[in-house]
């Protein structure tokens, strides 16, 4: 029967009604899984226009054909749904063990619909499926839910899925957390939970997802792990160091936004970098299900231990505020955890805060007694991110992320971000690649639609020149298709710094028992990244939305290895719509459609 | 010539995170590297002044020289 599972599991919060339903075999093999089956699956079911928090909304928790196997670092699931946030698709990919469990209890998704009339919970254990009150657990953390509900279901070994205050609450920055520290974090997913009344869902599953061809995925098995050891990335860099050890990488190339992106070096670099975090806060490594890389790190400060912080949430609330402060940024992590708010978000919100506050827009009185919002103030990143799971106040103002805010402010160029998502931890002055990533990524300012830090920084799969435009086009279209094609797969992305298409082919045929070639692959990326930006499209999204902020495009980096550069966005979009097939407005061609069986 | 060479992440085991270091003039980045007893497949990034060059590039009096292992993305 192969790893795909056939089965969807639809529970209706409006009804109750809860139902075990077919899963189309001919989408599940053009799509894979994942987040290429699940982006075809939300636009079929739901209208054009709806309301993101409305009861029309559905939320997709989908995994791929390799979560569940034991191929290396399959456990990834995807959380697919209309974004509150943008109202934009989101796909948001998270790790731990939630996901192969979803697939032990013998499903291969579980599609949310409708509004529960109060607090519920969803309890999967295989077959058995309930809708239970959640009112006990509404309005505690993320912690205290998860252990509250695992003495409920009576089964420590059970994974828990749940959103936090901020979810309550309905910021359009909330994650979706499992496995306590483990984030479907960007897009604002944790508010279409919180909208639905939906506080968590328990999983217990007691079988075992099994290959087509069993021996032949052994030996795939084999080889993928073989060349995950090898690679300097996946064997030492990232078992080593977490992702932590980015910061100062990045800021030794002039690109680690400081100051919400004003500056590109931030001198305090390595007081806040993966080397300082190892040496003086890391308490183990933290792997996700079958993970040999085990880039994930558990950290402790003042007794209080949590998972994470990854490089980007260092950066979010580290030089992107100008704090040095490590264990302010760990307490910071820690209290994104708890709320349940994705920490990019969150971080880069409270430093356009910062600018707010630094050319009057925000007075010190609107504070309300909160920590001043200076540059460099670690107070003021723990407290304000305590304060996003409030009812009220500037902290719910914050909750609503940096696009909400700053317009609300009549600043709305003070938003580093794309299509109202916070830009990550790069600064595109200095990447041309990746600038071109960020505008033309299907959920907005996102960093893993198609890391091109991998070949302009890292120099992998080759090193390129990364201030030069010349095939940076051609590398971001095939970087997008290869990722979508591996968030479709159930494995991490970080695969990709030791795997090729040809891997992800050789493991996905053994498992399902369905022919895929590399070209296979990556065609089914294509299909996914196509059927995501139509999705966009039939909300009003165009070529217009495909930029970068203002600042970015016009104003020179002022120091640093990357000085005097911008982002020259317009002489690359026109070459990304050609090699994409799409015509020179942006919109996918007759062909192209046609030709990936839309 | 005087270089400031910057280590990062193993490679500051032993050696140090940062000092300005003499080298003969025309020094490549390969040369530095075997002076300070860092093995070749350790260069997996090296930045002159900030920018990615290879291992055969000279460098001048005043550079910095940043050395990383191989490393991980984020």
């Amino acid at each position: 029967m192969g790893s795909v599972l056939g089965k969807v599991l639809r529970v209706n919060l409006t009804t109750g009604v809860i139902a075990a339903e077919e899963l189309s075999a001919e989408l599940s093999k053009s799509f894979i899984g994942g987040r290429g089956l699940g982006g075809k699956m939300l636009t079929n079911e739901i209208a054009a226009g709806i309301d993101a928090l409305s009861e029309e909304n559905k939320l997709f928790f989908i995994t791929g054909p390799l979560t569940g196997t034991s191929a290396p670092t399959g456990g990834r699931y995807m959380v697919v749904t209309k974004s509150p946030l943008n109202n934009v698709i989101a796909s948001s990919n998270s790790g731990g063990f939630w996901g192969a469990e979803l697939k032990f209890a013998g499903y291969d998704m579980l599609i949310v619909e409708g509004k529960a009339a109060t607090p519920v919970y969803i309890n999967i254990k295989d077959g058995d499926v309930e809708i239970k009150a959640a009112d006990h657990v509404w309005g505690k953390n993320t912690n205290e839910t998860t252990d509250m509900l695992l003495s409920e279901v009576g089964d420590h070994k059970a994974r828990v899925a749940n959103i936090g205050t901020a979810g309550e609450q309905l910021s359009r920055i909330a994650c979706i957390m499992n496995d306590r520290w483990r984030a479907a974090g960007r897009s604002g997913v944790g508010a279409v939970m919180g909208s639905k009344n939906l506080k968590a869902v328990v999983v217990r599953g007691s079988g075992k997802v099994e290959a087509a061809d069993v021996d032949k995925f052994k030996e795939h098995v084999k080889a993928a792990m073989g060349k995950i050891k090898e690679n300097g990335v996946t064997g030492q860099g990232l078992p080593a160091y977490g992702t932590a050890v980015l910061i100062n990488i990045i800021n030794e190339a002039g690109i680690l936004p400081t100051n919400n992106f004003q500056e590109g070096v931030f001198p305090h670099a390595d007081e806040i970098s993966g080397e300082t975090l190892a040496e003086k806060y890391l308490k183990k490594k933290d792997p996700c299900y079958r993970c040999p890389i085990a880039c994930g790190r558990y950290c402790e400060v003042d007794g209080v231990g949590s998972g994470g912080p990854e490089y980007e949430t260092i950066w979010a609330f580290g030089s992107d505020c100008g704090v040095s402060d490590l264990k302010a940024i760990i307490k910071a992590n820690n209290a994104c955890n708890e709320i349940g708010v994705d920490t990019i978000s969150a971080g880069a919100t409270i430093a356009a805060a910062m600018e707010l506050y630094q050319r009057g827009y925000v007075k010190a009185d609107e504070l309300a007694g909160g920590p001043e919002l200076a540059w460099g103030n670690a107070e003021a990143v723990v407290e304000w991110v305590k304060r996003m799971g409030d009812t009220d106040g500037f902290g719910k103002k914050l909750a609503m992320g940096s696009a909400r805010l700053t317009e609300a402010y009549g600043a709305p160029e003070l938003s580093m971000a794309v299509k109202k998502l916070e830009l990550p931890a790069y600064d595109p002055r200095g990447l041309m690649g990746h600038g071109l990533q960020y505008a033309t990524s299907n959920r907005g300012g996102c960093h893993v639609r198609g890391y091109m830090i991998s070949p302009e920084i890292l120099g992998m799969p080759e090193k390129l020149d990364r201030f030069s435009l010349e095939g940076k086009a051609e590398w971001v279209r095939i970087f997008q298709d290869l990722t979508a094609a591996i968030d479709s797969s159930g494995l991490c992305l970080f695969t990709s710094f030791a795997l090729g298409a040809d891997d992800y082919a050789n493991l996905l045929t053994a498992a399902t028992g369905v022919d895929y070639t590399a070209a296979d692959v990556l065609a089914a990326g294509d299909r996914a990244y196509n059927v995501e930006r139509l999705f966009n499209m039939a909300e009003g999204y165009s070529a217009a939305d495909d930029t970068l902020p203002k600042r970015l495009l016009d104003e020179p980096m002022p120091a640093g290895p990357t000085k005097g550069h911008v982002h020259p966005l317009d002489q690359l979009l026109p070459k990304y719509y050609e090699v994409r097939g799409w015509d020179a407005t942006g919109v996918p061609t007759a062909d192209k459609k046609k030709s990936l069986g839309l | 010539m005087q270089i400031t060479v910057k280590l990062f992440a193993t490679l500051r085991n032993n050696r140090f995170k940062i000092e300005v270091h003499e080298y003969p003039e025309g020094s490549t980045i390969l040369q530095v590297a075997e002076a300070l007893e860092i093995p070749k497949e350790e260069l997996a990034l090296t930045l002159i002044n900030g920018i990615s060059l290879e291992v055969d590039n000279a460098l001048k009096d005043g550079d910095t020289l940043a050395i990383f292992p191989p490393v991980g993305g984020g």
